[in-house]
């Protein structure tokens, strides 16, 4: 059973810097060193695993501007087989239904038995967007998803719950999103990170997506920014008096 | 004349929290409050929502709503809302209406806004990001309804003590959307409090080494009492305790009268599940941790012969 496997995958700005809005009140992207997104390394992984043991290909598929291609080399040196990039600038302030659109067009262009998404991404976090995706392309989902298995066209997974985890069987073609701490995403190997410059690489538009300017129209915009009200400056203590001090903290608050 | 509708998720206990919270702030936007509540206990809740302020229910306790994941739901959601044409849908923001709202967005060409702290009007919602520090509004445009995705506890759910008026709704869901299939259910045996009622909230996070330190924190639970223990992602990732204790962005939100944070850092997406408490303490050893920033009161220096000490402290006051 050989399988298609679609991975979305974000790049995003750096997790590690501290993300900063522009004066259209869009993340600021530009000059900003970006990553594959972290949350989007666990579907990788897992649509690597699958395919690895059943045979078949991974298509990585990403929307965003040109230095996306950073995340696209880093999911090509993990083990993707190959990637599509759609790159325009009408795309620029796209919302999640655009996004969706965009994303499903795309990936309605190959034959796809599976389409793995993170749960959420780590700078826009709506983490809808792949059930959006899944409607668009009229196949069910099996959400948030910390274990994945792929079985006589079945894939099985074990969706995390507020009170432990349910068990989800669902026959393929599929949506499936993965949660942090499902699997351990592989590191790039040198071998890897060579053979990534030969993988192809497919760069779309949306017009070559065929999507109309008002499916393009983003319908939510930020209108207003303004800084949250900062706390008051707590106390601090440390040392012998410290412990002492939250106890009696504890008791002012009649908790103990 | 403007109609809201509340997305209602129902639990064993009837309407989950959430959905009395944002009934209440449903009151503020429009003169006519609606919910839709599909699945096992529906009908029953009924009374619940309506003193919450839902003048009309819609509600099926049809199984296969609980069954299958997303496809029925949100196929029998844009049936109604086709029907009844609402100004806006409210969701509390639960993987089970993630799913559903997602699904909408696309079926409706509606747009839907994630992780909103405050609904301002029909067409404008406000979110908080950079961990709570800029406070953002959102005009949302686009065909009717606009969905909203609510963070929980954002409002305080007061009655109102009004009835509902039930309508019965008739699942018919095509068999071609019964695919995404709940076969078990596996709950983690709680005991004691649960972390969004608790009084106290006793975090740990990375800086606690080792899992087997989290016994600290479960003794100091056990000496405050009406007190449960929480964590960041860190260590839930790790594997060092279950999901079900995650606090933050993609865990559960708290708002305890004393959030005790041990050993962990401050990132935004954790301090966006607890910075709502009323009095944050948190003990970690670098002076320079972010959280310490937004604690009441900090204590620089190291947890494990810290919370020793605390416990001992505290069963000397007791006794
Ligand atoms: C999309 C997305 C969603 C996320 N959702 C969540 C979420 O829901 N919840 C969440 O928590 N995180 C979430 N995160 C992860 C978050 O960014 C942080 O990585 C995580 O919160 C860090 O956990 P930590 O504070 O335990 O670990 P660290 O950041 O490693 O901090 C450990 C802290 O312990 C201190 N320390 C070390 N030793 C000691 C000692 N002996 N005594 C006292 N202090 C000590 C250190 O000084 C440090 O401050 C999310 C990230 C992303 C990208
Ligand atoms: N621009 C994008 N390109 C490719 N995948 C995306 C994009 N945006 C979101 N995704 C996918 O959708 C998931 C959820 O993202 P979001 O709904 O934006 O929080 C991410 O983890 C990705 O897998």
């Amino acid at each position: 059973m050989v399988m298609d496997v679609v991975v979305l995958a974000k790049h995003v700005p750096d997790p590690q810097g501290t993300p900063e809005l522009g004066e259209d009140f869009l993340l600021r992207r530009e000059g900003v060193d970006g990553a594959l997104d972290p949350g989007d390394e666990y579907p990788l992984e897992a649509a690597l695993r699958i395919t690895e043991y059943h045979g078949g290909e991974v298509t990585v598929v990403s929307m965003g501007p040109e230095p996306a291609m950073t995340a696209i080399r880093r999911a090509l040196s993990m083990g993707a087989h190959r990637a599509v990039l759609i790159t325009d600038p009408a795309l620029r302030g796209a919302d999640a239904l655009v996004t969706a659109r965009v994303l499903a067009s795309a990936v309605r262009r190959q034959p796809f038995d599976l389409v793995l998404a993170g749960i959420e991404s780590t700078d826009g976090y709506t983490g809808t967007l792949p059930m959006t995706v899944a409607e668009l392309l009229g196949v069910p989902a099996a959400t948030f998803a910390r274990r994945v298995e792929v079985n006589d066209r079945i894939v099985r997974t074990e969706r995390q719950t507020e009170e432990g985890y349910d068990v989800v069987e669902c026959p393929l073609p599929a949506v499936v999103t993965v949660t942090a701490g499902a699997t351990e995403p592989r590191y790039p190997t040198l071998k890897g990170i060579m053979q990534a410059k030969q993988k192809p690489v497919e760069r779309l538009t949306a017009a070559d997506l065929g999507l109309s300017p008002e499916e393009l129209a983003p319908t939510q915009s930020v209108i207003a920014v303004e800084a949250a009200p900062q706390k008051a400056v707590g106390e601090i203590v440390q040392g012998d008096d410290a412990v002492t001090r939250v106890a009696d903290f504890l008791a002012e608050a009649k908790v103990i | 004349m403007a109609k809201v509708w509340v997305y209602a998720d129902i639990g064993p206990e009837g309407p989950r929290p959430s959905a009395l919270e944002l009934l209440t702030k449903a009151r503020d936007l429009a003169d006519t409050v609606e919910a839709v509540a599909l699945g096992p206990g529906a009908t029953g809740a009924a009374a619940a929502l309506g003193d919450y302020g839902a003048k009309t229910v819609y509600a099926s306790d049809d199984p296969v709503f609980g069954e299958y994941l997303g496809q029925p739901a949100a196929h029998v959601l844009a049936r109604l809302v086709a029907e009844h044409v609402p100004n806006l849908i409210m969701f509390a923001t639960t993987y089970d209406s993630r799913d559903v709202a997602g699904r909408l967005q696309a079926t409706t060409g509606s747009t839907l806004m994630s992780n909103a702290t405050d609904v301002l009007g029909l067409d404008r919602a406000r979110t908080e990001i950079l961990g709570g520090t800029k406070i953002v509004d959102v005009s949302l445009g686009g065909p009717e309804p606009r969905l909203v995705l609510v963070r929980p506890k954002s409002f305080a759910a007061e009655p109102s003590g009004g009835t509902a008026n039930v309508v019965p709704v008739v699942a018919e869901v095509p068999d071609e959307l019964l695919k995404a299939h709940r076969v078990e259910r596996h709950e983690e045996p709680a005991s004691g409090p649960k972390l969004e009622e608790a009084k106290v909230v006793i975090a740990g996070g990375r800086g606690l080494q080792d899992p087997t330190n989290f016994a600290l924190l479960e003794r100091l639970a056990a000496v405050i009492g009406n007190a449960a223990v929480g964590a960041s992602r860190a260590v839930v990732d790790a594997g060092w305790i279950p999901y079900s204790h995650q606090i933050g962005q993609t865990g559960k939100t708290v708002k305890p009268e004393v959030y005790v944070a041990v050993g962990i850092s401050g990132a935004t997406q954790h301090v966006v599940g607890m910075k709502q408490s009323k009095r944050i303490v948190a003990i970690n050893k670098d002076p320079d941790a972010p959280i310490l920033k937004l604690a009441d009161l900090g204590v620089v220096g190291d947890a494990l012969s810290f919370l020793p000490r605390l416990i001992e402290a505290i069963e000397a006051r007791e006794s």
